[in-house]
């Protein structure tokens, strides 16, 4: 039997799951990659924490005003956006979070997005293309699906995770270029170690890749937990399974969306991905699940 | 000297497990208190609303003298009411009263015209909507301090400390059914 508490746990231990993976999967190339490049292993990895961690915390602070500027976003008006100003007013209330900021996006495709480092700083989004298509009670569906990426820290936590996705990306970068350029003492240690060499080279190859898909795993997963909560906020389920019925159904994506910013939104900004091409490869390179997937969830609750 | 040194470390982990259940069960109360005083902000913004939407509709419909009594008299109870029995019951006849109220609105077109009163409408609906989310987070804070008090082996000693059950803030079920209107 599967209801909306089982549901939100279920998701959040697949979270944590899956982050465990992660760290092992980091310590282990690190460690191989350690191992075949000798002495000059730890420095080097040092660096390549310091770079990724510079990056991703410097979104972590920024990409609220970034984020807002990118899509030309305007500050709603309670008068104009009567609902989208007092739904999400109703719901941090019953989420016991303090109102965050509301802006809208003069764009006619229908999309919603969240961001911000914590309560203080969150910021909802929505397009005029939301506005127009959703009722009362399907607007409340998104924004709830909103509010709970903020109430359940999922800017943090991808964060975390593209620091290590980071990390990897840059250590693997540095050891292929410690091949051409390392030293004739780094290349004596090496050949001691001729397996650890060997599958070095293998995983400088894969690792970037299997540390990317990873993290849309966990993208993926936040967004089923963001459903659940939404659910669970509302209670009443049907209204963002219907929202997401016409987020499906709708021809137009949104003008200004990128890969860059794909994650943050309700559902894919992406046009393969909304026009349910779901194909096991596609979902595998997916930050959302399918809608439709999303949607019999939200029914079965 | 080994047994006296086993039983202060089991007095001292008592001693601990006492004080934390304690503090937790304050803070969660304060949780209650706090979410309580929600539920009050919103029953005032409805009824700062309400003289507003009752003058407006006796412009249009003067002679339905007894619906207007009964949202005022509503509206006295809710303002003076007290602890959460007392406020709930209050708050189910407001309800109850401002149903017939609209009821009433539905046969006078002009009214229903009016920008005035449609903007009071969609203000009170929302009003509405604020006061079942804030009873909802209320509940839910209930629920986690009645869980955290009546769970083994904090229903041992919660008693001692002199905490009560929290009550929930329900809903009267008739609100929760559509009003049959009689013409």
């Amino acid at each position: 039997m599967k209801n909306v508490y089982s549901e939100v746990s279920a998701n959040k231990l697949k979270t944590y799951f899956i982050v465990t993976l992660f760290f092992i999967f980091v310590s282990f190339v690190l460690y191989v990659l350690g191992k075949s490049l000798g002495y000059s292993g730890p420095s080097l990895f040092l660096f390549a924490f310091l770079l990724s961690f510079l990056s991703s915390f410097l979104s972590y602070f920024f990409s609220d005003k970034l984020v807002l500027m990118i899509h030309h976003a305007v500050p709603a008006d309670r008068k104009i956006h009567f609902d989208l100003f007092t739904v999400t007013e109703n719901l941090s209330l019953a989420a016991g979070i303090p109102k965050p900021k509301v802006y809208v996006i003069e764009d006619s495709s229908p999309n919603a997005f969240a961001t911000g480092r914590d309560y203080n700083h969150a910021v909802v989004v929505a397009t005029t293309g939301l506005l127009a298509i959703m009722d009362r009670r399907e607007l409340e569906g998104v924004v709830a699906h909103e509010l709970s990426h903020i109430k359940n820290y999922d800017m943090l936590l991808m964060t975390v995770v593209s620091v290590m996705v980071g990390l990897v990306v840059y250590a693997t970068d540095f050891f292929t270029r410690s091949l051409w350029f390392g030293s004739r003492d780094d290349r004596e240690s090496r050949n001691s170690n001729g397996v650890f060499f060997i599958l070095s080279i293998v995983l400088s190859l894969l690792a970037p890749i299997m540390a990317t898909l990873l993290q849309l795993a966990i993208s993926r997963r936040r967004e089923y937990l963001a459903d659940a909560s939404a659910a669970y906020l509302t209670r009443y389920p049907e209204g963002l399974a219907r929202a997401l019925e016409k987020l499906a159904n709708y021809p137009q994506t949104l003008r200004t969306a990128s890969n860059a910013t794909a994650h943050l939104f309700i559902a894919s900004p992406l046009k393969a991905d909304l026009q349910g091409k779901s194909g096991w490869l596609n979902n595998l390179f997916s930050t959302h699940p399918p809608l439709k997937e999303r949607i019999d969830r939200l029914r079965q609750m | 000297m080994q047994p006296i040194y086993i039983v202060i470390g089991l007095i001292v982990l008592l001693g601990l497990y006492l004080m934390g259940t304690y503090n937790r069960l304050v803070v969660l109360l304060n949780r209650i208190k706090e979410a309580w005083s929600g539920i009050e902000v919103q029953l005032k913004r409805r009824t700062d609303l309400i003289p507003n939407l009752v003058s407006t509709v006796k412009g249009y419909a003067k002679h339905e003298k007894s619906v207007f009594e009964n949202v005022t008299k509503a509206r006295s109870a809710v303002m003076s009411a007290q602890g959460v029995k007392e406020t709930q019951e209050a708050e189910n006849m407001l309800s109850g009263a401002l149903k017939s109220l609209f009821a009433v609105a539905e046969s006078y077109p002009d009214l229903k015209a009016n920008t005035n009163f449609q903007d009071l409408q969609k203000e009170l609906a929302d009003t509405e909507d604020k006061i079942a989310y804030s009873r909802q987070f209320y509940n839910s804070n209930v629920l986690s301090f009645n869980n955290t008090a009546k769970l083994f082996p904090n229903n041992l000693f919660v008693p001692l400390f002199g905490f009560k059950e929290q009550e929930f803030f329900d809903v009267d079920e008739k609100e929760t059914q559509p009003v049959k209107v009689d013409f």
